[in-house]
């Protein structure tokens, strides 16, 4: 059965307040602000004020010791630019490791409200989880081998924790139902699977062959997480499936 | 080199003036500072949010000196914009708390060591061990919410292990209560006290605005659990400071102590910019200073040097700690408060033993969140996936 939302007295609209909405919109016209005075304008071209003096919002790490980092591999990274892959990857891993965090929410919400009509299984969301957590490991180790470190944030990473949080307001929320819930995980796979398609392209422009291999796994795996995810958010809210976005999975379990 | 504050005039006051531009300027890197440019703005911001609250609850029991509050007051507000908008957005209220109890263990550590008083060393070395177990239980929110590394944050200057566990720190409020130092107490000992006054402040109040800023229950529990520690730090901080000092002693002993924070700041900041706000700030508290010295001779009829007779005390120190905090921990950890003195904890009072047994008798927020919780360089994810694997 899918998932369904009381009606109530929610109190946010015009309509449920027809006497002040009758005085709202009347008005007393000598005190309104006249709006041939200026536009929205004014606040685009303070914000580029800010943007032409603005710093980065941080720096790749350099490695610790350059012999360390021509041993490990960092030195061999054939892209125009190796921090970029660097930061790419230091951004992957921040959003895997979030990620499993987010399931581990959303495991909570299942154990607590039930599957709301989608069909997940505990097995599943556990099993997405556990490849989550995989993929976070397997980019320390990237990061690794090629002379980086795991334990940096890189800025991109940083970025990814911005944008993540809101994902896990909705997550952490007790507040939110189990289909509410997965509409966030929605937006994190979706993000997600960009991404890992953009790691795959960096790793070949670096020439790291092996690399590329795990990611395009990854990426496999992710593609597979969208999918259910989406199958699931559909059968919460409409109750059956609509047409797919992304190529079927392959067979990678 | 200590300053003098009655030979360096400092910045008059109608010559302290701001922009919104200034005051909103570029903001720190919270990936390329070093941890301590961001220990010295939370810092400084604690110690101009206590100027206005100290000058407003001045302002309330003295009406003939109002507007001499209101006008340093405007100049206090401004500073304290300017330097609490230098944290940048991309730290996550989480991550600045974490910043928080940085800045409560690594300050609160040097001005134990530094503190004449070995009375008042005590309760600082009492009060640092437990927010030390606040970061701890911080930490472990972080990376079990957000999945994140606090020591993204400390920057490996300070250590994540358990100090006296918060689940013990609940206190009966007559638990809470120290004895003030004397009338005639080293200026450094004054200069202490009311700098951690006003750290901890800062503290509670900012646990206080963002812990509802959060959706899942158990964050909201354990700030509700850590902002109640920290008003018992603030009621254990605050009354060090002599209740006797008269309002004027006491303000002008507040802009000696913002002096000698801004000084402390300058000297050591490692950021040009940060550095240059520091400067400009040390100049205008030094307006400040002689603004309200000239006041204490009108309204006291005293020279001020008979309060604050040498100059400042050194700067204080914004380095790692962890020597001396390790220590603290293995010899102090098991120490209660009973009444204004420090017991073991088999000799804790009833009263702390019952409100105690209460407060904590529906769970215990922050023995959920760091339940079997030991921190990893790059979250404990890093050291259960790869056993895992």
């Amino acid at each position: 059965m899918k998932e369904s939302t009381p009606m109530g007295m929610n109190k946010t609209g015009m309509q449920m307040s027809p006497f002040d909405a009758t005085d709202m919109r009347t008005g007393v016209p000598s005190m309104q602000p006249d709006p041939g005075a200026g536009d929205e304008s004014a606040i685009a071209g303070m914000r580029n004020s800010y943007i032409a003096e603005a710093d980065p919002v941080g720096s790749v790490p350099v490695p610790a010791t350059v012999t360390g980092a021509v041993t490990a591999g960092m030195s061999m990274l054939a892209g125009n630019a190796p921090q970029l892959f660097i930061d790419k990857l230091g951004e992957r891993l921040a959003f895997e490791r979030t990620g499993t965090r987010l399931y581990d929410a959303l495991l909570a919400k299942f154990d607590a409200l039930g599957d709301g009509g989608t069909g997940a299984t505990r097995a599943e969301l556990e099993r997405i989880r556990a490849d989550e957590a995989r993929h976070f490991a397997m980019l320390a180790h990237a990061i690794e081998t090629i002379g980086g470190d795991p334990t940096a944030q890189t800025p991109c990473a940083d970025l990814a924790g911005v944008e993540s949080m809101g994902l896990m307001q909705v997550l952490s929320d007790p507040r939110t139902t189990f289909v509410q819930s997965l509409h966030a995980i929605l937006v994190a796979e979706m993000a997600d699977n960009a991404g890992w398609e953009v790691l795959v392209a960096l790793a070949d422009e670096n020439h790291q062959a092996s690399l590329s291999t795990e990611f395009t796994t990854a990426l496999s795996e992710e593609q597979d997480h969208l999918e259910m995810v989406r199958q699931w958010f559909q059968r919460g809210v409409i109750g059956r499936t609509v047409g797919s976005q992304v190529a079927p999975p392959p067979q990678t379990h | 080199m200590p300053i003098d504050l009655y030979t360096t005039r400092g910045c008059p006051i109608d010559q302290q003036r701001f922009t919104w531009r200034d005051m909103v300027s570029r903001p720190i890197s919270k990936l390329d500072d070093d941890a301590f440019t961001r220990v010295r703005v939370i810092l400084l911001n604690g110690i101009e949010t206590d100027a206005l609250r100290f000058q407003h609850a001045a302002a309330r029991r003295n009406r003939d000196i109002r507007l001499q509050l209101a006008q340093i007051r405007r100049v206090e507000q401004h500073q304290a914009t300017m330097v609490n908008w230098l944290i940048g957005a991309d730290h996550s209220p989480l991550e600045t708390t974490i910043a928080y109890e940085q800045v409560a263990i690594e300050v609160t550590a040097d001005l134990a060591l530094k503190e004449p008083d070995p009375y008042l060393a005590q309760a600082y070395r009492f009060g640092l061990l437990e927010d030390f177990d606040h970061l701890y239980r911080y930490s472990a929110l972080l990376d079990r919410l957000e999945g994140k590394d606090a020591n993204n944050i400390l920057q490996s200057y300070t250590d994540i292990i358990p100090g006296r566990p918060t689940v013990d720190e609940h206190r009966a409020p007559e638990d809470d209560l120290r004895n003030p130092y004397d009338r005639d107490a080293a200026l450094a000992t004054k200069l202490n006290a009311m700098t951690l006054t006003a750290a901890e402040f800062q503290t509670h109040d900012y646990y206080m605005n963002i812990g509802p800023l959060f959706a899942d229950p158990v964050a909201r529990q354990l700030y509700a659990e850590i902002a109640s520690i920290e008003e018992q730090h603030v009621t254990q901080y605050g009354s060090l400071i002599n209740p006797d000092e008269s309002w004027m002693e006491q303000w002008l002993l507040h802009e000696a102590m913002e002096v000698w924070n801004y000084h402390s700041a300058m000297e050591a900041e490692t950021n040009h910019h940060v550095k240059a706000i520091w400067e400009r700030f040390l100049d205008y508290e030094l307006g400040h200073f002689q603004y309200v010295a000239e006041l204490f001779k009108q309204v006291e009829g005293r020279d001020p040097a008979e309060l604050i007779p040498g100059p400042l005390p050194d700067a204080m120190s914004f380095q790692s700690h962890r020597d001396f905090i390790r220590q603290v921990l293995a010899q102090e950890v098991g120490l209660r408060a009973k009444g204004t003195q420090f017991v073991d904890k088999s000799l804790e009072s009833q009263a702390s033993l019952d409100y105690r047994k209460h407060i904590n008798s529906a769970g215990s927020p922050s023995e959920t969140v760091a339940s079997g919780y030991q921190w990893s360089p790059g979250t404990e994810l890093n050291r259960k996936v790869v056993v895992a694997v």
